[in-house]
């Protein structure tokens, strides 16, 4: 039995926003694209800047970074596009991140109860341990409008 | 032996659409669904003012025989800067005349993609979705979304508080000596 069996790793890609590192399981990710020119438009839902084009698909474009890193990003490196899942249909959702992106192989320690819900687990990478992030609560989604309704009485639609 | 039938090209299914702009912002409808395109000028003669309390995109009403026409500000639905439209798009099958900047160019759709599920707030009425144009991405509007059954019951009850209010001061001076 190899090593690799027993610990049962999985596949991550390690994100940077800002001076912090994240992972997302590598499954959920489709590829890593260059910025590119992003469409905005009015709407009243927070986080989304606005949708990118790719391949001639219409990608919305989500900033974790405030929720993340207490901060918006001041400069972008490439996008991360994701795939969200919205009970049984997946889209893609662009997240942008500020450096390199690593592929790396590793075990993953399940959240407990006292993680916030955009935990999904834990993982240690060169002396860091590094949230695994749960894109499913960390982006909008139907389920979210009815969960946060102050949140749409306050938010300003966004062109 | 028996081939399968060839496939046949699928014709693509394409549609008019309207590009026109509101404070700047670049939105598309169905031609389909204009029936009309007015100057704002044209109607702010007939229009009657009125208040519904928490519909301040609405300010004035336009009387069509026995239909009563809500004349939307368009920049005020979507929350953009506020700006004075030119032109009204009085939209079929629907009581919303929109007030508008004016018409960029007709254009022809092939393809509307549904708005992402990560947006799940009121744009979702707004938008039938969105299409990619020369490049560009654009909000294709739903002509049913700038006015919500109960906003069009809140306009309906403040315009008849306003016929009454008029009836009233109509016999108040017929009935002054």
């Amino acid at each position: 039995m190899t090593v690799a069996t027993e610990l049962d790793l999985q596949s991550f890609v390690l994100l940077r926003l800002g001076e912090r590192r994240f992972a997302v399981a590598a499954k959920q990710i489709a590829e890593l694209v260059a910025p590119s020119r992003v469409f905005r438009f009015p709407h009243r839902t927070p986080k989304l800047e606005g949708v990118i084009l790719r391949r001639g698909r219409i990608v919305p474009v989500c900033d974790v970074s405030e929720m993340l890193v207490g901060k918006r990003l001041t400069s972008r490196r490439f996008y991360l596009i994701a795939v969200r899942n919205y009970g049984t249909q997946r889209e893609w959702v662009a997240i942008p991140v500020t450096g390199e992106c690593e592929l790396i192989n590793s075990e993953m320690m399940s959240a407990s109860d006292s993680d916030a819900p955009h935990v999904a687990g834990w993982l240690s990478h060169d002396g860091d341990v590094i949230e695994v992030l749960n894109l499913n609560t960390l982006t909008p989604g139907p389920g979210q409008s009815l969960a946060a309704p102050e949140a749409q009485e306050t938010a300003e639609a966004r062109p | 032996m028996r081939l399968a039938s060839p496939v046949k090209p699928s014709s693509a299914k394409t549609e008019q659409i309207i590009l026109f702009r509101v404070s700047g912002q670049l939105f598309a409808v169905s031609s389909a669904s204009v029936q009309e395109v007015r100057s704002a000028d044209s109607m702010s003669g007939a229009a009657i003012e009125i208040t519904a309390p928490g519909i301040r995109k609405v300010r004035q009403v336009v009387r069509r025989g026995d239909r009563s026409l809500f004349i939307v500000n368009g920049a005020m639905h979507f929350g953009l800067h506020a700006a004075d439209g030119a032109l009204l798009f009085v939209l079929r099958k629907t009581r919303t005349a929109l007030l508008i900047d004016g018409i960029e160019k007709m254009a022809t759709m092939t393809r509307l993609q549904a708005l992402p599920l990560s947006f799940c707030h009121e744009e979702r009425q707004w938008y039938r979705g969105l299409t990619a144009l020369d490049q560009t991405v654009v909000p294709v509007v739903h002509p049913e979304g700038f006015l919500s059954p109960e906003e069009l019951a809140s306009l309906d009850a403040a315009l008849l508080q306003t016929d009454n209010a008029a009836r009233a001061a109509l016999e108040e001076t017929n009935s002054a000596p």
